[in-house]
């Protein structure tokens, strides 16, 4: 049930059946829960109700706290007692050109503007610093959408246009989240945009109920809200799956031969799937995977990226399954080759009966119907918001590369006598050290997003990183990892919490493209280095199962703990002393003494 | 469709689904008050799935003046007869 597909159903279906709806969508098991304020200058029941639907439809259990009609100044700086008490994860605030106060008066000139601007600058600064330092928690503001008109098209331009002053606004809003990661941007004037505002703008239940839109308008919102929560808890896609014949290029390639495929400039065919090449690329470039799935002869498929004008070449796929094999089983050896989970994976066929047979054998992976007009085939993917980004950092940038120096390691693997040699071969050197500001966001990246090798799963925001690294009572460390193929970036981290003389490990992540490298053995001989520094005497592991962290079970006991007392279900407890602990750290240079405090 | 009791029939799956009642049944007389979980919430999304089932938009005056069942199903007929 959890992969019902609300994706056909309008506003007002889902309105109308929202309470079985949601009945059976609790029923789903593994839902992960999120609680979630959403603090409005206008009514938002409505938004609510459609936020919860689409965020278990995404696989969360949200729970949530609203602020009465218009309190949100009042409840983030006056009187912010009830939401602490409620603890949110997260905090929404969602605002509309209705709530600014000081838009300019009809005889302000340009200096009067500009003091209106900072007034309102300062009152949603006041909330978000207040949300910040009394609540602790992510916050999420929107912008705001285009306002009625006052003077027609030099609305846009004038010193007393409410357009111009909701354009500086919003610019002014994106500075500040450009230098606080803690506070993110909903577009909302981009969802606006989509829509229209004929449609977006609901007169009549503004006056009735004090919502200002439509309820489409609000579904909308719920949607793209949706998508920015699953981005920070690390669910966004990171796999892009294609066919190829007539999804890649115009034809049948084992049909027509590589010369008279549609690709190119050639025709407005031919020019619509090197859009949607672009777009592919475009989507690589920043961080997404690209691989194919096609039923072809595999020499005859490679050769399509031989054409002249094909933007796309086969180094720019992480993985390439051209066969005859069902394309369910392909797409599972993908995922196991580039080890990550089907859930990460978007397929796009232009063959409806592929489509359904995916679908149906594979609910994780997301199959967007995206029809038989290439022409809209970049769009409908936007429009599904699968790989919504909230940063990008350099790891982003260079991903496909990583993952293709990967290849290169795997294939050096096979020429060495045993596993030990090969890995000396690598001339692995790490960096562990304590939680550095300018890692925070990638390490908050990884601890969202790293599913397998993830000993408890637990998810903290960016504030909590932040407040972690700067608590005495905990030790965290995180590792870089540089060998012959080339950088692999910040791969793994550690955070333990100190009680009297132990540790309790409540979180050690790493990434899995540095698998089976001893990492582990490295970062345990920082961890243990730095609880001796600060007379910890005791480390305890803690292994939470999850559906996915299968791979970690045995953790613990290959790095020599002890078995502790058994838990519930699935969850294990591991002790090691450190009176007598060796290093063990065997093929891992460790560059620059680790100072850890 | 131009019997008011008709129309209270049509209304009815409506209803039903947006209060969770499978076995919910309207009388010209059921009103926000005399009716289970009928709260201010669920009055907006009642509106907005009555208008998109009769392919109409109640004004601002029209909504005001309803009192209960019986008046919104005569106040559509109305509208229809338009």
């Amino acid at each position: 049930m959890r992969k019902m597909k609300l994706a056909t159903y309008s506003a007002i279906d889902l309105l109308q059946k929202k309470k079985r709806l949601c009945r059976e969508l609790r029923s789903g098991a593994g839902l992960r829960p999120i609680r979630v304020a959403v603090l409005g200058g206008t009514t938002t029941s409505e938004l609510v109700d459609l936020l919860e639907l689409v965020l278990l439809a995404r696989g969360f259990d949200p729970a949530f706290y609203q602020s009465e009609y218009n309190r949100f100044f009042e409840d983030a700086v006056l009187e912010p007692d009830k939401l602490q008490a409620f603890q949110p994860d997260l905090v929404y605030v969602h605002t509309h050109y209705k709530n600014i106060r000081h838009f300019p008066k009809i005889s302000d000139g340009e200096s009067a503007f500009q003091a209106s601007l900072e007034a309102e600058l300062d009152r949603f600064g006041a909330v978000w610093s207040c949300l910040h330092n009394v609540v602790g928690s992510q916050v999420i503001q929107n912008n705001f959408e285009h306002p009625p008109a006052l003077l027609g098209n030099h609305d846009a331009v004038l010193s007393v246009g409410p357009v111009r002053f909701v354009n500086e606004l919003n610019l002014e809003f994106s500075k500040r989240a450009a230098n606080d990661s803690r506070l993110l941007i909903q577009d909302l004037n981009s969802v606006a945009a989509r829509i229209g505002l004929d449609h977006w703008f609901d007169w009549n239940r503004w006056y009735s109920y004090k919502i200002l839109t439509t309820p489409e308008a609000s579904l909308a919102i719920a949607r793209s809200l949706a998508a920015i929560i699953s981005a920070l808890r690390g669910a966004s896609k990171k796999c892009l799956v294609l066919d190829l014949d007539n999804t890649l290029w115009g034809g049948v390639i084992g049909d027509d031969g590589v010369e008279k495929i549609q690709i190119g400039k050639e025709t407005a065919l031919a020019e619509a799937y090197t859009a949607f090449q672009e777009y592919c690329l475009s989507l690589r470039n920043r961080g997404v995977l690209l691989a194919v799935c096609s039923k072809n002869n595999e020499d005859i498929a490679k050769s399509g990226f031989a054409h002249p004008c094909s933007i796309l070449k086969l180094e720019h796929f992480s993985a390439f399954r051209a066969n005859w094999d069902p394309k369910h089983d392909n797409l599972r050896s993908i995922a196991l080759e580039l080890n990550l989970g089907l859930d990460s994976f978007v397929f796009v066929d232009d063959n409806p009966a592929e489509r359904a047979i995916v679908a149906a054998q594979l609910p994780e992976v997301e199959v967007p119907n995206v029809g038989d007009e290439i022409a809209l085939y970049p769009s409908i993917i936007q429009a599904g918001r699968y790989f919504e980004a909230l940063s990008l950092s350099p790891e982003d940038l260079s991903r496909a590369e990583l993952y293709e120096k990967n290849a290169l390691r795997s294939a050096s693997q096979s020429k060495f006598a045993d596993y030990g040699e090969y890995l000396d071969s690598l001339e692995m050197a790490a960096e562990i050290e304590p939680f550095k500001p300018v890692y925070y966001d990638r390490i908050t990246q990884l601890i969202n997003k790293t599913n397998q090798y993830n000993l408890t799963t637990r998810r903290y925001t960016l504030a909590e990183v932040e407040m972690i690294a700067r608590d005495p009572d905990y030790v965290a460390i995180s590792g870089k990892l540089i060998d012959t193929f080339g950088d692999n970036g910040l791969i793994s981290a550690i955070i333990g919490r100190r009680i009297g003389r132990e540790l309790h490990v409540d979180l050690w992540i790493m990434s899995c493209r540095v698998l089976k490298r001893e990492i582990e053995f490295a970062m345990l001989d920082a961890l243990v280095q730095s609880c001796r520094d600060k007379g910890i005497s005791q480390i305890i592991g803690h292994y939470i199962a999850s559906p996915k962290n299968g791979i970690v079970a045995d953790h613990y006991q290959t790095l020599g703990f002890y078995p502790g007392a058994q838990e519930e279900q699935g969850c294990s407890t591991w002790l090691m002393s450190l009176e007598d602990y060796v290093p063990k750290t065997r093929h891992i240079r460790i560059c620059q003494p680790v100072s850890l405090g | 469709m131009s019997n008011r009791d008709e129309i209270i029939t049509e209304l009815e799956p409506i209803f039903r689904d947006v209060l969770d009642q499978p076995n919910l049944k309207l009388t010209p007389e059921s009103n926000a008050s005399n009716v289970e979980d009928w709260d201010s919430l669920a009055h907006v999304t009642l509106v907005g799935a009555v208008e998109r089932r009769f392919k109409l938009r109640f004004t601002l005056a029209e909504l005001q003046s309803l009192k209960n069942i019986g008046d919104m199903a005569s106040l559509i007929q109305r509208k229809l007869a338009k």
